[in-house]
């Protein structure tokens, strides 16, 4: 009785921030604009402008997620066994972590522009200046930039639950440092990896923001087309219904989540 | 076949200025049960990591089989090592924990197979091999642990306090489990333990340890019945430890009165620690004994009695399997040949490596 009135906060927060905005997303999703029940709102993902930046959006964060895959595992290694000294380098990649995710996102298109800072000052030293912004690349870059201590968290957090002695007795067997690793390291750090890679994926897949802000609005993402549908041209049923076949993705992932973390290891959060 | 199976040769061992150990001698024979007694930090762990290839000596030589193997990394010894908290891959079925050494060296699966059904008969858990490792027993686990470790045929199996964590009825009957096992294997065992009887139970040869010495090696009978300091007097089971001077040979005064023993050698009015077990001493009627004295405490404790004695001035631990009522007065007569005469340590440092309470 006492516990329910507890838990009664969170259900309002649930129901207010959570179920009713899902629910209203599959309604308007659902139906035209006369409110009667269609499925052309979903169906508009197969029009050629939707399909392709859809496509551009998978691919864009497929390649961030395997790049901060690559940076974050050493990262996490390092973390593990770092005394103070080697933490600081760790502490210099979280530390963007603790800004605005706009704000970081803004700076870096002052630093990247035509007559940002670093081509002023490659031009300062007499090399000729880079085209940076509003390339896929910076797009890519901005994804990176921003997700990768989501990768590193879950990581870190499976990698420091590894003992001494589990990796010692695999020495004591007979491994070597590289079959410890293979053998014992890595597949005890599927969980974080796992987790690492969905948190990644997902966000960078449904962003608009650093589409926006890196790509100058030239290179249209799905969740730039999802956004444009809500903001320039009203269309709030269009708008939710390419939302829900986003979704689809976002299911798959969590799915995967609850096959390879069952103890829930590799959640930091 | 006179050389010894692992020797320690001036092991010295520092973490940053700490001393750990200092200049260790110890050489282990094949087929020897052997323990690493003492109480906690004094360095058994350090001595056994440095044995398994998990520490470098900051001086000394490790001889494997006469070979030189200090610098030889763990995975290239041909021993094994039972962790204290298992250590098991808590990935992998039981079958493939046990399988992991051999499948390292390519062994043939059916090799493998065979290998594990032994194993496991060996350690009593037949028809564990699909079970995984969080679904057993800290008592299963260790069983595994050891399966795990047997397997690789290793000449020698490094043991760190493998009942540790384990309940006491289970400790007991993991500790036959393990002699047992020792001699069915027919293979060497260093064994660590700061449970004195646990070591007393088990080994062929104890080796008290206290802040990184050893203090006395030899059979359980031996160290128990005749300590050679008084640090390992105490550690080993109770005792009573009285201040006494060696009158002469075969005599010598405790407090206040002399007693006949059959230590010699130690020169006349000498002051020595004398060591008397708690069964050793003798409850008479008064006038009887050597010592008037008064009964202060008693406690049943199902063989015996264990009463504490005012007697001299000093509080004698007295076991008993006769009753004497608190307040009651007895005399203590103590046997010669259960009067243990120690050196006192000669310096202040050897002070500080002796009993340390
Ligand atoms: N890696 C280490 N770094 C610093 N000090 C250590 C380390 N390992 C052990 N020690 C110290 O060495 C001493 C002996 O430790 P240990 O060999 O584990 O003792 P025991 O196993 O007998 O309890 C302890 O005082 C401990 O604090
Ligand atoms: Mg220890």
């Amino acid at each position: 009785m006492n516990r329910k009135f507890l838990s009664f906060p969170y259900l309002i927060w649930m129901a207010g921030f959570t179920l009713i905005p899902l629910l209203l997303i599959f309604y308007y999703g659902l139906t035209d604009r006369a409110g009667g029940f269609t499925l052309d709102n979903v169906k508009a993902i197969s029009s050629p402008e939707c399909i392709q930046a859809l496509l551009r959006s998978l691919k864009l964060s497929c390649i961030s997620t395997v790049i901060c895959l690559i940076l974050a595992y050493p990262l996490a290694m390092i973390l593990k066994h770092s005394k103070s000294r080697n933490s600081f380098i760790v502490f210099i990649f979280i530390l963007p972590m603790w800004m605005n995710f706009l704000l970081r996102t803004m700076a870096w298109q002052v630093l990247l522009d035509k007559n940002g800072v670093i081509n002023n000052i490659l031009s300062f030293i007499g090399l000729p200046s880079l085209n940076m912004i509003n390339t896929t690349s910076a797009i890519v870059f901005g994804m990176v930039y921003n997700f990768l201590p989501f990768m590193v968290l879950p990581m870190y957090n499976v990698l420091s639950k590894i003992s001494d002695d589990t990796i010692e007795a695999a020495h004591d067997l007979g491994a070597n440092a590289f079959q410890t690793f293979i053998k014992v390291i890595l597949p005890l750090s599927v969980p974080g990896i796992v987790s690492g890679i969905t948190m990644v994926f997902v966000p960078a897949l449904t962003t608009f923001v650093i589409s926006d802000i890196l790509g100058g609005g030239m290179i249209l993402l799905i969740g730039n087309v999802i956004e444009q549908e809500f903001t320039f041209s009203n269309n709030w049923n269009l708008g939710s219904g390419l939302s829900l076949v986003l979704m689809i993705f976002i299911i798959i992932s969590m799915i995967m989540i609850a096959i390879f973390d069952k103890d829930g290891e590799g959640t930091v959060f | 076949m006179n050389q010894p199976l692992i020797e320690l040769n001036h092991i010295s061992k520092y973490f940053g200025k700490t001393m750990v150990l200092d200049d260790l001698n110890l050489s282990v024979k094949e087929n020897e049960f052997i323990t690493l007694l003492g109480p906690s930090g004094c360095g058994k762990t350090t001595t056994l990591r440095i044995i398994g290839g998990f520490e470098k000596p900051t001086e000394g030589t490790v001889f494997f089989e006469g070979q030189d193997i200090t610098n030889l990394p763990a995975n290239k010894r041909n021993l094994n090592t039972v962790f204290q908290k298992y250590a098991l891959f808590t990935h992998m079925s039981i079958a493939e924990n046990i399988a992991f050494g051999l499948k390292i060296k390519n062994k043939p699966k059916s090799y493998i197979d065979d290998k594990i059904k032994y194993a496991l008969k060996l350690v009593n858990l037949d028809g564990f091999e699909k079970r995984s490792v969080s679904s057993l027993s800290g008592g299963q686990q260790q069983r595994i642990a050891i399966a795990r470790a047997i397997v690789n045929e290793p000449k020698l199996l490094l043991l760190d306090e493998p009942l540790g964590a384990l309940d006491l009825k289970l400790r007991q009957d993991m500790q036959y489990e393990l002699i047992r096992l020792k001699n069915e294997l027919g293979i060497t065992f260093i064994y660590v333990t700061h449970d004195q009887e646990e070591a007393l139970t088990m080994s062929d040869t104890i080796v008290v340890m206290n802040q990184g010495y050893i203090q006395q090696m030899g059979t359980p009978e031996d160290i128990y019945n005749e300590p050679e300091n008084a640090f390992v007097a105490d550690f080993i089971g109770d005792s009573n430890i009285i201040d006494g001077i060696m009158l002469e040979d075969k005599l010598v005064e405790i407090l206040g009165v002399k007693f006949p023993c059959v230590d010699t050698g130690f020169g006349r009015n000498k002051p020595v620690d004398v060591v008397i077990r708690p069964e050793d001493v003798d409850l008479l009627e008064p006038g009887k004994g050597r010592l008037e004295g008064v009964v202060t405490h008693i406690i049943f404790k199902g063989v015996h009695y264990e009463m504490e004695v005012n007697a001299g001035g000093f509080e004698w631990l007295v076991h008993s399997t006769d009753c004497h009522p608190v307040g009651s007065k007895v005399s203590i007569s103590v046997e010669p040949f259960d009067i243990q005469i120690m050196n006192k340590p000669e310096s202040e440092d050897e002070e500080a490596i002796g009993v340390d309470e």
